[in-house]
């Protein structure tokens, strides 16, 4: 089988200033048309130093540079917990309309009317889509979606009468899970999961207790495990008084089967840039909506969207409210495009994303598990956890293979995360890649593992195709240069 | 559905190696109890011909759907971004990239975040700057946060009444559970915060000033960093202008310890608010204080230049609960974005922006002050103003919306109870000369 990766010619390019020259200007000047007026010169400083370029010198550069990334328009990129489906383009077209994009957030709520709706009907669709019955738009991303939705049980507890100190975290959860409890003042109590990687309800119950603020839960969880016991382990946080965060990242597994809502969990944060398609942008921004039960929607973020006989508006009056968390509504224009994704899936699309999603993870899982160690041998839902245990005995390491399928045309799986597993090697195909492409990735896994076998020392200084080889981190940290 | 690539032959086939019987036998690992029973109640799935139909429709109901003079800022704020900018960061390479975590096929991201931290720290005359934040509100609630953190005794901090309203919310918002109290520094008559009232503040963590501040006055960090250093508390300061460093003094140059902003003038549409930037600069002694990723510059194994992800031990995914913060996803394509348009401004076009930016709102000024609106202070400001409003003049700009699509100026109540009647103007260099005299000459008949 022919695999992706090959040679081709790309450039050099040197660091923007090294291409900078005195009076050179890559923008067009607006005519003046007004008096010039200068500021008094005690307020003024130099120009700052920014490099002075033509507009193509501009447009060379960022282009030479955008060819040394890998990207899903290129090719497949299956990191785990990190859900890189297709990003579709027409989103992009309805994100830049002039009525969106040009939408001036103080206008007033009489001349937003679009933008309202748009929020409101895209709250009411994960509404639907998660089972609860209120949704904030505010978060700017997954992260800002925990803190927001913490913030509330914080405040909740606040309201009761009695705050407490501790949250449950399983050793399962993403990094961030700890750090936004950390930020509500609450101290993590990190607990472990059972021998088949999922939660067991008498390890919550010894757990719990009056003084636990509740539970922050990843279902499906960052093994790729269901948490089964998801109905008991909320019974036994809810009897101790305490509630239940759901981190919804991995939402793109159980679409249409399962609604969060409907399993005892009281708030839950999607990532739009995960689940719902937006691009990830090497980075962000992305967008992290939080879903409530009823009995939390006074502590939501303000301003909310309100409809009232066809016209919307913006409230700010809601005196439980944690406040705001954004400067204005949060990531508009990714709302923009998780509303055209879900428009263009309906209901049953989004369902059989979900289904083909866990296809695609269980296939990959079924036919690597004799090539490479699973350390649980269960049925996956979107994504399947391996390890470097069988590669061990040639000196190879996860990172190396990692580095390996780079060479193969593909962008390795997420590596060493979760924590609960060694040397962890984590594949999240999505429902957007083919069969086709999904066995191209299986040829070149095994055919890495062979290459283990015969070739080691290939593997421990891979890859050779891309720009760049291995980088010195360890450098780069010690003595870090941090601007030209 | 055309992003589902699946044959009926490929799911048999899949399901033959993975001995599923079906699809649904895919999920038997979900107890029964735990499936939903009513499936997804959403419309019908859209063509890409109707979804524009309908999407068009929302827009429409939007008056930013025609060409409209925007005499608004407060945050948000009308540029000319040129075409290149947003061309470049449509390009699939940088916007269908995750997270630069293999850096050796993500060089394109890590130099061009590199470049950007760098012309920030020109921009802003400091030493570090971060790869980005989710924007300048949340920035500032972050500095706040180091701040409060780095005293072993305050747990107060003071901040400036006239940092944008919605930044101090936020701040307020990220405060509250860990006990920090925030302690307002009033404004002065002059429409500046009052530095005398600071100095008679015991016991804070730090300070933080905007500047220009909400009202548009430029506020002198000189005697705040004085002050600070006075109280031994650090001094933060914010800005919700990013082109106003073109022309101003540098907040570096003050001496400033960490600088919070918001950068959605440097190329990024308004877009009803977001996704914007923030922008999170420091001196080197902040380095390991500061939330977020860096990208350094390094080498490769056979010695080439190349850019890493680094200082990651205050991160959450190595840290945890002990992290600087939680954040893990930045605004990265906006920092992008922003990179691209410092690069096509430059040192001369920045400046020259900056300048017409200046010149618009003195003009804008003037001809209000000639129609009847009163000059509310008389502090130097960059692109935002207060004036006063004759009688009346809620209707007028109404009318002026919906009759010209021009929309006059913030309403300040809302902000300030005292200060009915007064609007925050603003003009940058869309607006023309023509547009200007229009609203003059309305507010006179
Ligand atoms: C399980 C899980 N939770 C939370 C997050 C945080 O999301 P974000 O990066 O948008 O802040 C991630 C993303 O990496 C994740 O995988």
């Amino acid at each position: 089988m022919t695999q992706p990766g090959t040679t081709g010619l790309i450039f050099n390019e040197p660091e923007l200033w090294d291409k900078s020259r005195e009076g050179r200007c890559g923008i067009s000047m607006p005519r003046s048309d007004v008096p010039r007026t200068d500021l008094d010169p005690a307020l003024t400083g130099d120009a700052p130093e920014l490099p002075q370029l033509s507009e193509l010198d501009v447009v060379r550069h960022f282009v030479r540079l955008s060819q040394w990334n890998f990207s899903i328009d290129a090719g497949m990129y299956p990191l785990g917990s990190c859900t890189m489906k297709y990003n579709p383009k027409t989103n992009e077209v309805q994100a830049a309309r002039k009525g969106f994009a040009a939408a001036h957030p103080l206008a007033g709520d009489e001349f937003s009317q679009g933008a309202l709706k748009l929020m409101y009907e895209l709250e009411q669709l994960l509404g639907e889509i998660t089972g609860f019955p209120a949704v904030t738009l505010q978060p700017a991303a997954g992260a800002h979606g925990e803190l927001t939705g913490m913030l509330m049980i914080h405040a909740w507890h606040a309201k009761q009468g009695k705050q407490r100190s501790k949250i449950l975290i399983p050793d399962t959860a993403h990094g961030t899970n700890p750090a936004s409890a950390t930020l509500c003042g609450y101290q993590s109590v990190n607990i472990k999961s059972g021998p088949d990687g999922i939660l067991e309800p008498a390890t919550v119950a010894e757990a719990m207790d009056e003084d636990t603020a509740g539970i922050m839960i990843t279902n499906p969880n960052t093994l790729g495990l269901f948490e089964e016991n998801i109905k008991e382990v909320c019974d036994i946080v809810h009897a101790k008084g305490g509630l239940v965060y759901g981190d919804g990242a991995n939402m793109n597994a159980v679409m249409g089967i399962i609604k969060p809502g409907e399993l005892g969990i009281d708030v839950l944060h999607l990532n739009l840039h995960k689940t719902f398609s937006t691009p990830h942008g090497g980075g962000g921004p992305g967008s992290g909506p939080v879903a409530v039960v009823e009995e939390l929607i006074p502590f939501l973020p303000v301003p909310r969207v309100e409809k009232e006989n066809d016209a919307y508006s913006f409230i700010t009056d809601c005196p439980d409210t944690i406040g705001r968390m954004h400067t204005f509504y949060g990531h508009f224009s990714v709302m923009v495009k998780a509303f055209a994704y879900i428009l263009s899936m309906g209901g049953d699309g989004l369902t059989r994303a979900s289904q083909l999603a866990v296809l695609n993870a269980n296939y990959i899982k079924e036919s690597l598990k004799t090539t490479l160690d699973l350390p649980y041998d269960r049925p996956c839902m979107h994504e399947c956890v391996f390890t470097d245990k069988t590669v061990q005995e040639y000196h190879i390491s996860t990172m190396d293979m990692a580095k390996r399928l780079l060479d193969y045309g593909f962008h390795p799986p997420t590596v060493y995360f979760p924590l609960v597993v060694d040397a962890a090697f984590m594949v999240e195909p999505t429902e957007t890649e083919s069969k086709d492409d999904i066995d191209q990735f299986i040829e070149a896994v095994k055919a890495i593992v062979k290459e283990a076998a015969s070739d080691p020392d290939k593997l421990k200084s891979a890859p050779y195709l891309p720009k760049v080889t291995r980088l010195d981190e360890v450098t780069a940290a010690r003595k870090p240069c941090l601007k030209g | 559905m055309r992003y589902l690539p699946h044959t009926r032959q490929d799911i048999d086939q899949m399901l033959a190696v993975t001995g599923h019987a079906d699809l649904n036998q895919l999920f038997e690992t979900i107890p029964d109890s735990a499936k939903t029973k009513t499936g997804l109640n959403l419309p019908d799935a859209l063509s890409e011909w109707d979804l524009n139909a309908e999407m068009e429709e929302l827009a429409s109901q939007n008056a930013a759907c025609r060409s409209y003079t925007c005499l608004m800022g407060a945050g948000s704020y009308d540029h000319h971004i040129p075409a290149i900018v947003p061309h470049l960061i449509s390009r699939s390479e940088f916007m269908t990239a995750y997270t630069p975590y293999q850096p050796e096929v993500s060089q394109g991201t890590l130099q061009g975040i590199y470049e950007f931290q760098t012309m920030i720290t020109a921009l802003l005359g400091m030493d570090i700057a971060t790869a980005s934040h989710y924007d300048g509100g949340t920035a500032l609630a972050e500095c706040a946060l180091i701040a409060l953190r780095k005293s072993k005794k305050a747990n107060k901090i003071a901040v400036s009444s006239l940092i944008h309203p919605a930044h101090r919310q936020i701040m307020q918002t990220y405060l509250d559970p860990s006990g920090y109290e925030i302690v307002d520094i009033p404004a002065d008559r002059n429409g500046l915060t009052d530095v005398a009232a600071f100095k008679a503040m015991e016991g804070m963590a730090g300070v933080a000033v905007q500047s220009p501040n909400f009202l548009g006055n430029i506020e002198d960090l000189g005697s705040f960093r004085a002050c600070a250093d006075e109280k031994k508390c650090l001094l933060i300061s914010s800005f919700t202008e990013a082109l106003a460093h073109g022309l101003l003094k540098r907040p570096g140059s003050f001496g400033v310890d960490l600088v919070a902003g918001e950068g959605q003038s440097l190329g990024m549409a308004k877009s009803f608010g977001g996704p914007g930037l923030g922008l999170l600069a420091g001196t080197k002694k902040m380095m390991r204080n500061l939330p977020g990723r860096f990208v350094g510059k390094t080498t490769d194994s056979n010695g080439q230049r190349g850019y890493v992800l680094t200082l990651a031990t205050r991160e959450q995914h190595i840290r945890r609960e002990k992290a600087a913060s939680n954040i893990c996803s930045n605004n990265g394509l906006n920092a992008m974005t922003a990179a691209v348009y410092m690069a096509a401004a430059g040192k001369n076009g920045i400046r020259e922006i900056a300048r017409l930016n200046h010149d618009k709102a003195v003009y804008l000024k003037n001809m209000l002050v000639d129609a009847g609106f009163e000059s509310v202070y008389d502090s130097a400001f960059f692109n935002e103003f207060v004036v006063k409003a004759p009688a009346g003049f809620a209707d007028k700009r109404r009318e002026l919306a919906e009759k010209h699509n021009l929309f006059a100026g913030v309403p300040l109540e809302s902000y300030y109870p005292d200060m009915a009647d007064h609007y925050l103007f603003c003009a940058t260099e869309t607006v023309s000369r023509q547009a200007m005299d229009l609203l003059a000459k309305e507010v006179k008949s």
